[in-house]
Formats: structure tokens, C-alpha cells, sequence
């Protein structure tokens, strides 16, 4: 990684606010972070300065997120995989803000931030079989589609309910500090999640406590159907931070360069013992919640087109063809190939056996105990069910 | 071999795990310098200093949701919740996390935690310093519940619930925190997780219990004992995973059983043994399986002594048993 590190003294517009009337200096900014320009040149106060390659391969990593997405919700509405839930328009905030955290460095994952996990190295394939829920899945299709785990790339365990994960991140990296380990985590969340009581839990022991602690909150607008405004009267989801002691950020969530850049500082300043950061990105979930939700029923698609125009992929698509980094002939190139890979792995996928019965007892104990050997003896010798391949 | 009560027990288990393990770290409200309201932890946090025995905020969800990402990490962490009546803001981390860490990441990780907490009634506490929720973390896939009732138990189960490799709620009866005494052996042992504890022998009527009442449950198969019933008095010591063969084996023999507990009689863990010994010893019983139990009320104050199964509750089930 080539970034350079970026030092609040260097800029001058850094310094907070007391406009609202609340904001101390220091803990929250009006300001928000964008590097990429209109005219698709880069605002030096805050460009992360990555070499070409680098912005290239996370463009890439953009691509290839966005045309997995694609493919997933087609698989769904085919019946073939049960579920998907997306990152459609949050690309730049997914992929920009996990390049930026360090190898050492623990991701805890909401639930749209596979793109960030195949950024980490996990192979595309156990993903994949993630959605198919089958005998390979590491979770022996025992969470729904998308519910996946990555600890090779520590990465965390995906579960549903909102924020839990937040307090986890907190008492995680706190657990470094303790040791002197130099880690920090970062945690996913959507502006929704502000509104959980794990939110509020863990955003206190990180001040209280100093933690090592990135909060990342997508901003993308809706929570389901509930628009951003119903979670909160804050002017902004950053100022949250102030509340807690801690540093509260806003970037352009849809400007893969802004979102580097304020990640990378957060994470410079956690390593430092200069405690957590809450980042908001502003950015939009263009697709519905998931592949359950019709977003028409509840929002306006004017709303949706400006956002669309928005899009982070063409944005840094722009730029890098203006380098001349990038070009249509490597865009088709780069999605051919990733389709194809694709259809590989999910052909691998729907080939692939069903998890044995035995595995719905496994893990639950360390070691099977008896009821559970007497539950698992009733289901071996008792009738099949249809329709999973047993 | 020294005398101790259950406090003093727990805290020289607690100390010496982590004398042992510098992984053990002691989090929860007012653990550190006063060593909890109970003085459980007293003297902790003079030895193993603020960054193993952690005061923390009031908040039971941050508390159990920061415990689980240290376990995450490696540490063992054994917070305490002050009352397990307050224990419902972190549920949602030890019923929808803690419980299925193993199982959802098909064993890539495993949040191991032993969760303290004091449990149930009789210190004229009522509705928030009484309950005992124990049914609702066994309804739970993924969790072991342990309760002793005695400092011996109660050292050697802790020990045992550190090192166990899966998380454990470890239930503390408060009204025999002090009140229950005896030798308890220095340096290391454990008691095994999943093994009850046969306490009397008899052959007339089985009684299983748990808790602070299996001193109740004693005290009601003495008086029986005077009338010529001979009870056998079972305590469970860990609630989940249950010590099935013990209780089976006990229901063979005497084709009786009553079984004692705090908790409100509807869908609690006495329910559950009841459909057990059904399904497993039927044609052995010789009366209906019973239940002397708290009733299904909130826990009250001023009549917490009508509420709970005392040994005046207990006797004449166990004469009804004995006679049907």
C-alpha cells in the first residue's frame, strides 16, 4: 500500500465547527471528505496518493463486486440460491474503506460487505457456495445466503440481528490494546444500526475504554423502507460521535478515494492510541434491502436516478479513463472474465452435495452431548424431507 | 482443609484461574475496587490490577457484546452481570451471538465466556433481585447452565466452566451465598461439567433440585424421613447439558419423583425433566412425576416466602407422592 499519511494539521479546514452550536473543535467536522473532483481531477488535501495499480485493482475489485451482485439477484429471482443481499452504489465505501485497513487489521462485517472479503482473499468459490448452502459452504448451509465467515482474512462471522456486531469490533480491538497488539478493528454498519441500543453500547466502552475502533456507517439513505431522516433527529450520523467522546468523520461514500483516505486516518490514529473514529459515508443503496424487498413501494425512482448519477464505479471509471488507466477495451475484458469465472463457480456450487444430516448437530457443543445424539439418531432413522437432495 | 462460603469459594476460584491464565479477565459494574455488591470479586482487582478486573459502564449489552469480541480475540472472559434479573439487555448478544458463534461459522470461531450472575430469591429483593431465568438460556442451542449450591461445588464447577470449551451461564443462588459453608479444598480441582449430585440415597421418592432450594429439598426429605418416607435428593449442579442417567436411574429405582425448583412452574426446566423420565422410564413410575415450583406470577415482595418452594411446600408432595 502506498498511502501516505494524512495528519489532521495539515489541513486547516479539518479543525471542526462550532456552527451547529455543539460540535467541540477536534471531535467533529462539518467538512465532508472528497477527493475526486467533477473535472476528475484530485483534491490534494485529502488524496490518499495510492499508485495507479492500486486504484485500478480496487476499481476492479468494484467491478467484480457489482457483477457478482448482478448474477446473485438473477439466481435468485431463477429460484436457483434462496437469497441475496447487496451492495449495489456502495462499492467505493465497501471496497475503499477495507483496502484501507491494514493486512493485521480485523474486519466485523455487517451483512453487505462480501466485496470486502474477496478484496481479503477469500476465493470467490466459497462464497458462492456460501449461497448455495451446500456440503462445501464452511457453514454447511446452516445460515442463509450471504451469512458467511472468514477468519483466514480476519474477517468476522455474519449474523442478522442489527449492531451486534458493533460491541464485538469494540471489545475485539480492545482486547489488542490490552495486549499491545498492534490491530484495529473495523466495523460495518448501516445508518439504521445508529438507532440499536448496540450501537450506543459500544460507541460509549470505545470512548470510555479508547479503543482501537473504526466505526464504518454506510449512509445509504434506507433502513428497508425507513428513509434516514426516521433514525435520527442528529443534523448528521457523525455528530453521534460527539456524545461518546470519540472522533466523528463524513465522506463522500460514493468517492473510492475519499472513503481511503478517511478509513486510513481513523485506522492511523487507532494504532496510535488515539482511539476510535465513527466515519458516515454518504452514499446510496440503489438496489431494494434485498432480494426480498421492492424499494418501489416505498421510495421515488427520481430519487433513485440522481443517485445514479452518482454512481461510484462510473465516477472512478471516469477518472481513470481520463489517465488513461482504464479503458472500454479492459472493462469488457475485466467482465468477461469474471463472468466466467462466476459461472464456474456456481456451476461447482449447484454440483456440489448437500450438507450431510449429521452436520445440522455438529458445532452446536464443543462435543456432542446426549440429547443432541439422540436428536441426530430420531432424524438418521426417521423420514426424508423433499426437496433438499437427501 | 479451610471453611469458606460460596463467596469466598468463587473468589478463590476466580483467583486462581487467573493467577494461571493470564487470558482470564473479570469485566461488569462495580467489579473492580469495591469487588462487586456481593464482594465476589473483592480483592481482584488489588492483584490483577484494572486491565483484568474492569469496572465498566452500565450497560449489560456492551458489557456481554465487548466480553464476546475479547473472546473473539482469544482472551477468557468471565464477566459478571450484578443480578441475573438484569441480564435481558445483553439476551440478544448471548442468544443470537454467544450461543451460535460455533455453530454459524461451522467451528471457525468460538466466543467461550463463562457468564456470572446471582440467581433467584429469598433476600427480599422482588421483581428485579429474584428471578430465575435459567429456562430461558436452556431453551437456547449452544449454551451450558451450571448452578452450585455449595462452595466445594461451586470452585470446582467455576474451574471447570473456564476451561470447558463451550460458553457456560454460571448461576450463583444468593441466598446461600454466605449461608451455605464447608471445607473447600486449596489449589486446583474441578467438578464436571453434566454430572449431578446425589446428595441422600433413598428408595421411597426421588427429588431433583437445583439451587438455593436443595437445601429446602433436604430439609423437606428429613421431615418425611421422620414419617418413614426415604427420599433420594438429587442436585442437578449443571442444568444444561442434564445429567439425564442419574435422574433415570434414581426414577427406576424409587418409580417416584418430585422435583423443586424457584422458577415459575409453566415451561420451566422441571417441565422438561418431567416429559424426560416419561419418555424414558415410564413403565417404571408408580405415581404422576410432580413439580413444587414458584408460581407463574412476577416474583413478589412482601409474600416472596409464600412464592417460593419451601420445605413446607415440599413435604406434603412428597407424602402425595409417596401415597398415590
Amino acid at each position: 500500500m502506498s498511502a501516505t499519511p494524512t495528519t489532521p494539521s495539515q489541513k486547516p479546514a479539518h479543525d471542526g465547527s462550532a456552527k451547529n452550536g455543539h460540535a467541540p473543535a477536534a471531535l467533529v467536522s462539518e467538512e465532508v471528505i472528497r477527493v475526486i473532483r467533477d473535472d476528475g481531477s484530485l483534491d490534494p488535501t485529502w488524496d490518499p496518493k495510492l499508485s495507479d495499480e492500486r486504484i485500478v485493482e480496487l476499481y476492479s475489485w468494484m467491478v467484480k463486486t457489482r457483477i457478482v451482485d448482478d448474477r446473485l439477484v438473477t439466481l435468485q429471482r431463477q429460484g436457483r440460491i434462496g437469497f441475496h443481499i447487496g451492495s449495489l452504489g456502495e462499492e467505493a465505501t465497501i471496497l475503499g474503506s477495507a483496502a484501507a485497513a491494514r493486512p493485521q487489521d480485523w474486519i466485523f462485517p455487517c451483512y453487505r460487505e462480501f466485496g470486502a472479503l474477496l478484496l481479503r482473499g477469500m476465493p470467490l468459490q466459497r462464497y458462492i457456495d456460501n449461497m448455495f448452502g451446500n456440503s462445501n459452504d464452511p457453514v454447511q448451509g446452516r445460515q442463509m445466503p450471504d451469512h458467511y465467515t472468514g477468519k483466514p482474512w480476519n474477517f468476522g462471522s455474519v449474523s442478522s440481528p442489527i449492531g451486534t456486531q458493533i460491541t464485538q469490533a469494540v471489545g475485539f480491538g480492545w482486547a489488542a490494546k490490552m495486549k499491545k497488539d498492534d490491530l484495529a478493528t473495523l466495523v460495518y454498519f448501516g445508518e439504521g444500526a445508529t438507532s440499536s441500543n448496540e450501537f450506543h453500547c459500544g460507541a460509549n466502552f470505545a470512548g470510555v475504554f479508547k479503543t482501537p475502533t473504526v466505526f464504518l456507517c454506510r449512509n445509504n439513505g434506507w433502513a428497508i423502507s425507513v428513509p434516514a431522516a426516521r433514525q435520527s433527529a442528529s443534523k448528521t450520523f457523525a455528530d453521534k460521535a460527539i456524545a461518546y467522546g470519540i472522533r466523528g468523520v463524513r465522506c463522500d461514500g460514493n468517492d473510492l478515494l475519499a472513503v481511503y483516505a478517511a478509513t486510513r486516518e481513523a485506522i492511523e490514529r487507532a494504532a496510535r492510541g488515539e482511539g476510535s473514529t465513527l466515519i458516515e459515508t454518504l452514499t446510496y443503496r440503489l438496489s431494494g434491502h434485498s432480494t426480498s424487498d421492492d424499494p418501489k413501494a416505498y421510495r421515488k425512482e427520481a430519487e433513485v436516478e440522481a443517485w445514479k448519477s452518482k454512481d461510484p464505479n462510473t465516477r472512478l471509471r471516469g477518472f481513470l479513463e481520463k489517465k488513461g488507466l482504464w479503458s472500454a477495451e479492459k472493462q469488457t475484458a475485466l467482465e468477461e472474465q469474471t463472468s466466467n469465472e462466476l459461472a464456474e463457480c456456481v456451476k461447482v456450487a449447484e454440483k456440489a452435495a448437500p450438507p450431510t444430516l449429521e452436520s445440522m448437530f455438529e458445532d452446536v457443543f464443543a462435543e456432542l452431548p446426549w440429547h443432541l445424539k439422540e436428536q441426530r439418531e430420531q432424524l438418521l432413522k426417521g423420514p426424508r424431507a423433499k426437496g433438499h437432495g437427501h | 482443609m479451610p471453611q469458606m462460603n460460596m463467596v469466598q469459594a468463587i473468589n478463590d476460584a476466580l483467583r486462581l484461574e487467573m493467577r494461571k491464565n493470564d487470558k482470564v479477565v473479570v469485566l461488569g459494574e462495580d467489579v473492580g475496587k469495591v469487588g462487586g455488591v456481593f464482594r465476589v470479586t473483592a480483592g481482584l482487582f488489588d492483584e490483577f490490577g484494572d486491565d483484568r478486573v474492569i469496572d465498566t459502564p452500565l450497560s449489560e449489552g456492551g458489557i456481554i457484546g465487548a466480553a464476546i469480541g475479547m473472546a473473539l480475540y482469544g482472551l477468557v472472559p468471565v464477566p459478571e452481570i450484578q443480578f441475573s434479573d438484569f441480564i435481558f439487555p445483553a439476551y440478544d448478544q448471548i442468544v443470537s451471538e454467544l450461543a451460535k458463534f460455533r455453530y454459524r461459522s461451522g467451528g471457525e470461531y468460538v466466543s467461550k465466556l463463562v457468564i456470572r450472575t446471582p440467581v433467584g430469591g429469598g433476600i427480599r429483593g422482588g421483581h428485579y433481585h429474584s428471578q430465575s431465568p435459567e429456562s430461558q438460556f436452556i431453551h437456547v442451542a449452544g449454551l451450558k447452565v451450571v448452578c452450585p449450591t455449595n462452595p466445594y461445588d461451586a470452585k470446582g464447577l467455576l474451574l471447570a466452566s473456564i476451561r470447558d470449551p463451550d460458553p457456560v451461564l454460571f448461576f450463583e443462588p444468593k441466598r446461600i451465598y454466605r449461608a451455605a459453608k464447608g471445607e473447600v479444598p486449596e489449589g486446583d480441582y474441578t467438578v464436571p461439567l453434566g454430572k449431578a449430585s446425589v446428595l441422600k440415597e433413598g428408595k421411597h421418592v426421588t427429588i431433583v433440585s437445583w439451587g438455593a432450594m436443595v437445601y429446602e429439598a433436604l430439609a423437606a426429605a428429613e421431615q418425611a424421613g421422620a414419617q418413614g418416607i426415604d427420599c433420594e435428593v438429587i442436585d442437578l449442579r449443571t442444568l444444561w447439558p442434564l445429567d439425564i442417567d442419574t435422574i433415570i436411574a434414581s426414577v427406576k429405582k424409587t418409580g417416584r419423583v418430585v422435583i423443586v425448583h424457584e422458577a415459575p412452574k409453566s415451561c420451566g426446566l422441571g417441565g422438561e425433566i418431567v416429559s424426560l423420565i416419561n419418555e424414558k422410564a415410564f413403565l417404571h413410575l408408580e405415581a404422576p412425576p410432580a413439580r413444587v415450583t414458584g408460581f407463574d406470577t412476577p416474583f413478589p415482595y412482601t409474600l416472596e416466602l409464600e412464592y417460593l418452594p419451601l420445605a413446607h411446600r415440599i413435604l406434603p408432595q412428597i407424602v402425595e407422592t409417596a401415597q398415590y
